[in-house]
């Protein structure tokens, strides 16, 4: 019979091992497939990636329409859901301490932050694809913009709370009219946190396929026009993967690498910038 | 002079400030009609199944195009089914990781860990369907399954589960690929309630003589364990309605299957395969149907995880 002691510290010891296997298993996995993308994403990242057109099966080419419409549709949704996010976040953390309509809001924007993709992307085929009739970029963009709202609305109401009462007192003391208050003094000081929000945000959007597959579709050749159908990389990886061409899985690998360490990047960027402007310092 | 020009001002001022605070409340009341908007829209368009099929699509197994006859129950099961195998695996993972972070972790250490772990829920779920499609379930088919075939497979009472050809792709390779998806969710949750414990609760644990492990179990995890669940709902509602990664990896066949070896389907999947190729009313509306009952259901988890972590929240101010 081992003491009271001994088992004690036997069952800590476990359980301390116990957690450091569950990180390994974690960091594990995260390290898998970055080095699956390095490996089979690297031997395609050519020049070429950069400059030529998807190609047909069995021909050479790149990713530049597909790149060049991610980043358009990005844009776009950005800059639809950025100014929306930011003044409903303003509205619960500046008005909202009374009344119902901020704790409602918080509460279904927590909900809709996590609602599935896929579920907004057929919202956005039913509310506008279906009475338009046609698959389109802006749509796509629509679809994007809803997922960037929630991220928005929450970084920019806690970004506000942080601005301490001190400053607002003072500005209204001098006799600032509340407007002035909050576009000059909270909003200002708490921007460096709602950039974060905002990079974290484009981060999430980047990599989102299942909104845009009723929404923009794709498009094979060169697509400026918000009116057609929208050639991006995430559904290009997936049409590239799921297809039977050799050719087709390496960019479809190369194009998932870019995706990946550039999402990962803008993380990580913003997570540091965020550290070194922190509201309040 | 100088006081009528302070008037026109203060009510310019008046005028900006009413303006500026109903702009505000008007994008905040924005968001609330986006939520309705989306049930309205994808109610309307799944009326025609709705008419049709009635409560039985939920319980209806049959998807046929052919015939025109849908139902909703392989794509729920598989729904129900992987999620339920994503938690099973996410959820002592993600405690150990967040037991990790809080306790043990050394504090140089704390930030690069827990970095790399939220990167895990960057990560595009694309990018974990081609992972999972040509990395994973390859060696999952030849290392994995057989073993789980001839070792799982001949239990009593479970061995049913496992039963099956060794393919790879599956129910429990989309569960298990959804698990390490949503590990970073509930273990930051985890760690943010369980970083809410007061110290000096914890302190005089160890004052007392306590284990790390004795003051997790015994005043950590009593003290969070609303908060813990609330957490474990949120990663259910992520796992609900994970679109990419499953559909690269579940089979996509309308087949009911008891084991989980055996190819399934996921609501999310089927509308991503289907939809678009979808032809007639009835076909697309069945789809809708299908999104909206995905949309009911994960509100309902993620509304109860919210409530969940508000009354963590309530009590923490309450109790000390």
């Amino acid at each position: 019979m081992v003491s009271l002691h001994t088992r004690r510290h036997l069952i800590n010891f476990l359980s301390q091992i116990g957690a450091m296997l569950t990180v390994c298993f974690g960091l594990f996995w995260l390290g898998w497939i970055l080095l699956t993308l390095l490996q089979y994403g690297i031997p395609g990242l050519k020049l070429s990636v950069f400059t030529q057109m998807t190609p047909p099966p069995g021909s050479q080419g790149g990713l530049l329409n597909a790149i060049a419409g991610s980043f358009s549709m990005v844009m776009l949704s950005t800059l639809i859901a950025t100014p929306i996010g930011i003044l409903a976040g303003t509205y619960m953390a500046e008005y909202g301490q009374t009344g119902w309509l901020s704790p409602v809001t918080r509460f279904i924007n927590d909900i809709l932050l996590s609602a599935p993709s896929i579920v907004i992307g057929l919202f956005v085929y039913e509310a506008y694809v279906v009475q338009v009739r046609h698959f389109s970029g802006v749509a796509g963009s629509f679809a994007l913009g809803i997922l960037v709202i929630p991220v928005v609305v929450r970084t920019t109401e806690n970004m506000l709370k942080l601005v301490p009462n001190r400053l607002r007192e003072a500005a209204a003391a001098l006799g600032t009219p509340q407007w002035k208050i909050v576009t000059m003094i909270t909003l200002r000081a708490s921007r460096a946190g709602i950039i974060t929000g905002i990079l974290l945000a484009v981060a999430r959007i980047s990599g989102e396929t299942a909104p845009l597959l009723f929404t923009s579709l794709n498009n094979q050749f060169w697509s400026n026009n918000f009116n057609r159908p929208m050639a991006n990389l995430p559904v290009t990886i997936f049409d590239y993967a799921m297809s039977p061409y050799k050719d087709w899985h390496s960019l479809a690998w190369t194009g998932a690498l870019l995706i990946t360490f550039g999402v990962l990047g803008l993380n990580i960027v913003a997570r540091a910038f965020f550290r070194q402007n922190k509201p309040g310092d | 002079m100088s006081r009528q020009i302070s008037d026109v001002r203060l009510s310019v001022h008046f005028l900006a400030d009413l303006l500026f605070k109903n702009i505000t409340r008007f994008f905040a009341f924005l968001v609330l009609l986006l939520l309705a908007g989306i049930s309205v829209s994808l109610f309307i368009g799944s009326l025609p199944a709705i008419r049709q099929f009635g409560f039985g699509f939920i319980a209806n197994p049959a998807w046929n195009p052919v015939t025109e006859e849908f139902g909703g129950l392989v794509p729920i099961f598989g729904t129900i089914v992987t999620s339920a195998i994503a938690l099973l695996i996410a959820v002592p993972v993600s405690f150990g990781i967040a037991l990790f972070l809080t306790e043990m972790c050394p504090p140089w250490l704390k930030r690069p860990v827990g970095t790399a772990i939220e990167l895990l829920a960057g990560i595009p779920s694309i990018i974990y369907g081609m992972w999972g499609l040509f990395v994973f379930a390859p060696l999952f088919r030849d290392y994995a399954e057989p073993w789980i075939n001839s070792h799982l497979g001949v239990l009593p009472l479970i061995g049913y589960l496992f039963h099956g050809p060794p393919m790879g792709i599956g129910m429990l390779t989309a569960g298990l690929i959804l698990s390490i998806m949503v590990i970073p969710f509930i273990a930051s949750v985890m760690r943010d309630v369980f970083e809410v414990v007061p110290p000096l609760l914890k302190e005089s644990a160890y004052g007392l003589g306590a284990t790390t492990w004795e003051v997790v179990r015994n005043i950590t995890l009593p003290y969070t364990k609303i908060g813990v669940v609330g957490g474990i709902m949120l990663g259910l509602g992520r796992a609900l309605g994970e679109t990419m990664a499953v559909t690269f990896v579940i089979g996509n066949a309308h087949e009911l299957h008891a084991s989980l070896l055996m190819p399934g389907n996921s609501i999310a999947s089927t509308l991503a395969n289907e939809f678009t190729e979808a032809i007639g009313e009835l076909y697309t509306s069945s789809l809708i149907e299908l999104g909206l009952l995905l949309f009911v259901i994960t509100f309902i988890v993620l509304a109860l995880a919210k409530l969940l972590l508000i009354r963590l929240s309530r009590l923490e101010g309450k109790l000390y």
